[in-house]
């Protein structure tokens, strides 16, 4: 029988100088070694490109009305045809990352933030503190997140992309203050914590310089996993009505638009919900493999 | 299905229970196969117990996966063959396999709470090896009686019915062994298994299973790093190096007439016979293990050999027969024990004034802890001082408070009574309030340096950061004395640059010593900071304490659980049980006797390799929970000197028997002079 065994890779040469930042590029590749990663990865870079440089990629302007017929299907001009104002719909939902590309990243950022501070915070202090703090957290984690995010807009009073942003980020902050909060339990144990109090160091050093490199692993992963969260909530809470408004060609708000003249004109909404899903997809290809790479 | 590779004892000779032949086994890192034993081949006649030796990675463990066929999924048999009781082991698959575990291959680990389910209860839990033997219900039950009570476990019923976290560490062992030895299997095989047990309890398992094996007719197969427990419990032992056997033979003659150098290496780190500190450093064997996979063309060990000339780097010797049963793999084994010592002047120890202020002294320190309503006692009156330059042993069983009184003495935890002197000076209870001049002078060293070294920071800036805080210097004056320091515990400047991952187990340990050090403190405590670590290193450990505090003339808080370590290391050493003082004395009266009836079990407890029928004083049952200490001498439940009812009524007080010497017994130090007498005679 033939030898079905797969070439073996060049050994690695053991140089144990580099070693630190060996493991960094280790896991980068690893990384870049999954199929799902790599296509998501490619998915996310072709929304980024289109949201920087939508002049580049739209064959019309997305944003003038009455610019072409109205109502046309799906053909070869049109694509993904034209809307009842006369735009192509291709160049909308290519146009259509901007905001979403804008408001979950920076959502995210604020609870990963947020979430590493607090949950170092309760971690490391224990006590009244953490006690009071982590049943606010378990009362955050049982709303349903969507409801809550309305309430809060709404009892601010404005809806602009930054309060959509920061209503999410703090949302999320609590199951990021979670996740990482159980990672500074177990990092607190260990004796070199001890051994910096020891010499008499300050309770900031020890979490901020001493405990949270060591957690920096979840703290990635959960960055990845809530980005894919947060597209979806921001996408929903815009679908509703809140952040961006027509005749801004974000994705949602096109949905929010159009999805009563579903029938028959499928084709306004068809396109902006696919571009939403491969967005979300995307996210969470990319989760995945961080995760299986960060927690193995 | 593939043809059985065993040879079957056609002529009628007796089967041997395992032979292992010329085994080739590797583990597959990242893409590439990396040879992990090579080509070891030896056996076990029913009946007869083996043991392997060898330091932390060389392939013992990996050995026993291979016999019983869990290996890791990266591990793969490459060549050669494994057979148990005539059986070929490699070929099995499926069902076979099944029934090779279910009735042939017993193995027990070094860690029973992890080996027990800690959701069923003992009694369906031991039951269920019967039951996979195909006996039912009631009778499984039965038989699981009975397996209990035949490792000595006094009231099985009761056992039964309680939770595997319910029992003490060497009671889950039994239970362990006590499963292991249900399908009465060909070959048993027992991996570290009393590695993290007390003294105490590991010789009482040790007995236990020395004491079942002349019973049944299996065949043992002994894992240990411990050649004293090897030596007390095999007939034959195998030593391995980097994955190949380099001598084996009968247990007497292998340690008394070792033929390799590894071996010869091996017996002479470990602090025995008296060895003290202010005489005959420690042997350590330079360099390092090959890395995993490694070409080796020579001999393995050529590299750390000081007997190593071109033949051996070039060409690999074979495992030669160099008397009765006994093979090594040397070319040079005649001239094994001539092995060169390196040559290391004694050191001159700071002499100890004991008029002068002890460093450290504190007088009748309690600390009480609330645990579910009811008060532990872990610390019940303990005094001593610690003068400049004085080394004190701290020993007990896990439990008796060691810990805690270090702990103490930090700052770490307040005490509930009595308090700490530095100089002379009360010290604030709590290391928060304690000035910077306060914890520079008092340091710890860790038992796991893996913990206590930031995984994250390199080792200059753990040293760095420690020198800044501690002595408040910064700048370049900061490095020019992390590399002063870094020198003095054989530290290099490239290590220096490198993440503690990157290190060696005794490299994180000289840089976690290193740490303690940069602000030159007055006394260090050093908790456990070598039972992680080999025997080889663990040498080059002590000989370093040992040269800091001849150079800078500091003290030590020893703990230990090894007595020949804390023998070789301390001046002093104060025993402690349930959290009072037993025994406190200089380290050669405490050891030699006459000394306290627990300290008495705590020496006898330990397996030596200079062996000789010394008799055990057995400990019986465990230690007593601190919540509710026994009246009168807390030790008189477990005493072998147990006098009658004074000792059950009242406590007797510490009281100093000879000059220095102070001991807590109702027994005058006389009669324990000549009760003790005839052990000592064996000792000598």
């Amino acid at each position: 029988m033939t030898s079905l065994a797969a070439p073996e890779p060049t050994p690695i040469q053991e140089s144990a100088k580099s070693e630190a930042s060996a493991a960094r590029s280790e896991r980068l590749r690893l990384l870049l070694r999954m199929p799902t990663v790599i296509v998501g990865t490619v998915v996310i870079a072709f929304w980024i490109f289109c949201a920087l440089f939508p002049g580049i990629v739209c064959p019309y302007d997305p944003i003038f009305d009455n610019q072409l017929p109205v109502n046309e299907p799906p053909s070869l001009d049109f694509p993904f045809g034209t809307d009842t104002n006369g735009r192509d719909v291709f160049s909308r939902v290519l146009a259509g990352s901007r905001s979403v590309l804008l408001i979950a990243p920076a959502a995210t950022l604020i609870a990963t933030v947020l979430g590493t501070i607090l949950g170092l915070m309760t971690g490391f202090f224990r006590g009244i503190f953490d006690d009071v703090t982590s049943r606010v957290i378990d009362a955050i984690l049982s709303l349903p997140v969507i409801v809550t995010a309305i309430l809060i807009v709404t009892a601010v009073g404005s809806s602009s992309r930054w309060v959509v942003a920061l209503t999410i980020g703090l949302i999320m902050t609590a199951p990021i203050s979670r996740t990482v909060r159980a990672s500074v339990l177990a990092e607190a144990e260990l004796d070199y914590v001890q051994a910096a109090r020891l010499r008499g160091e300050r309770s900031p050093y020890i979490m901020f310089r001493e405990i949270l490199p060591n957690v920096l692993a979840p703290v990635v992963v959960e960055f990845t996993v809530r980005l894919g969260y947060a597209i979806f909530y921001v996408a929903t809470l815009t679908f509703i009505g809140f952040g961006v408004q027509p005749p801004s060609p974000d994705w949602a708000a096109q949905i929010n638009q159009y999805y009563t003249f579903i029938d028959p004109y499928w084709w306004m909404t068809l396109f902006p919900a696919l571009a939403i899903a491969s967005l979300v997809v995307s996210a969470n290809l990319v989760a995945d493999g961080v995760r299986e790479v960060y927690e193995r | 299905m593939t043809e059985v590779l065993a040879p079957t004892a056609a002529d009628g000779a007796e089967v041997r229970a395992l032979e292992v032949q010329d085994l080739e086994l590797v583990y597959k890192v990242r893409g590439v196969d990396r040879p992990v034993l090579r080509g070891v081949s030896f056996s076990i006649e029913r009946g007869r117990s083996y043991g392997l030796v060898g330091e932390s990675g060389c392939g013992k463990s990996t050995a026993a996966l291979g016999i019983v066929r869990y290996l890791p999924r990266n591990g793969r048999v490459t060549a050669g063959s494994i057979s148990v009781a005539g059986r070929g082991v490699l070929a099995l698959g499926g069902r076979g396999l099944r029934d090779y575990h279910a009735r042939t291959v017993s193995m027990v680990y070094q860690n029973p709470g992890a080996a027990l389910n800690p959701g069923l209860r003992v009694g369906p839990q031991v039951a269920e090896a019967f039951t996979v033997l195909g006996v039912a219900g009631k009778e499984a039950e039965e038989r699981a009686r009975e397996a209990l009570a035949r490792v000595q476990i006094a009231d099985p019923s009761s056992v039964m019915g309680r939770y595997p976290h319910q029992l003490s560490g060497g009671m889950q062992q039994r239970v362990v062994i006590a499963m292991a030895l249900a399908k009465d299997p060909a070959l048993l095989i027992l991996d570290e298994p009393t590695t993290g047990l007390d003294a105490t309890v590991e010789a009482e398992v040790l007995d236990l299973v020395a004491n079942l094996q002349a019973e049944i007719e299996t065949a043992v197969l002994f894992i240990s790093h411990n050649l004293g427990v090897i030596s007390k419990m095999c007939d034959h032992v195998g030593v391995l190096y980097a994955g190949r056997l380099v001598e084996e033979g009968p247990v007497e003659t292998v340690l008394q007439d070792p033929r390799h150098p590894y071996t010869v290496g091996l017996l002479r780190c470990i602090p025995r016979g008296g060895v003290r500190k202010d005489h005959g450093r420690l042997d350590t064997i330079p360099g390092f293990l090959p890395s995993l996979g490694a070409t080796i063309p020579g001999c393995v060990f050529a590299d750390r050999c000081a007997l190593a000339d071109d033949h051996c780097r070039g060409e690999e010797p074979d495992l030669e027969t160099v008397g009765p049963e006994h093979n090594a793999r040397c070319f040079h084994h005649t001239r094994a024990q001539e092995l060169p010592r390196e040559e290391r002047a004694d050191l001159t120890l700071p002499a100890i004034d004991r008029s002068a202020t002890p460093v450290l002294e504190f007088d009748d320190l309690g600390k009480v802890f609330q645990q579910h309503g009811s008060d532990i006692h872990a610390l019940v009156g303990v005094s001593a001082a610690i003068w400049p330059g004085e080394t004190l042993g701290l020993v007990g069983e896990s439990g008796s408070g060691k810990t805690t009184l270090a702990r103490t003495l930090l700052g770490i935890i307040g005490p509930s009574s009595g308090g700490v002197e530095l100089d002379g000076r009360t010290l604030p209870p709590r290391f928060q309030k304690r000035t910077k001049n306060d914890l520079r002078a008092l340091q710890i060293v860790y038992q796991n340096p893996d913990s206590a070294l930031n995984r994250r920071h390199s080792v200059r800036r753990i040293l760095t950061r420690s020198m800044q805080k501690l002595t408040g210097v910064g700048g370049s004056e900061a490095n020019a004395r992390v590399s002063a320091l870094a020198d003095r515990v054989r530290v290099t400047e490239r290590t220096l640059t490198q993440k503690p991952v990157q290190l060696s187990g005794g490299l994180k340990q000289r840089v976690a010593i290193a740490r303690a050090f940069a602000g030159e403190p007055k006394l260090v405590v050093c908790d456990e900071p070598t039972s992680a670590l080999d025997v080889s290193v663990q040498a080059a450990i002590l000989n370093l304490l040992v040269e800091l505090q001849a150079e800078q003339g500091v003290s030590y808080i020893f703990i230990s659980h090894d007595l020949g370590v804390v023998r070789y290391i301390s001046d002093r050493i104060a025993v402690l049980y349930l959290g009072r003082l037993q025994e406190l004395g200089p380290a050669d009266v405490v050891f030699d006797g006459p000394h306290h009836p627990y300290t008495e079990a705590l020496l006898s407890a330990v397996p030596t390799i200079d062996g000789g029928g010394r008799d055990r004083i057995k400990l019986e049952g465990d230690i007593p929970s601190a919540a509710e200490p026994p009246s009168g001498c807390v030790f008189h439940t477990r005493c072998p000197r147990f006098l009658g009812e004074i000792c059950k009524t009242e406590e007797p007080p510490l009281v100093e028997v000879e000059p220095n010497h102070s001991m807590r017994c109702h027994i005058p130090i006389e009669e324990l002079r000549r009760l003790q007498a005839r052990k000592a005679d064996v000792h000598a």
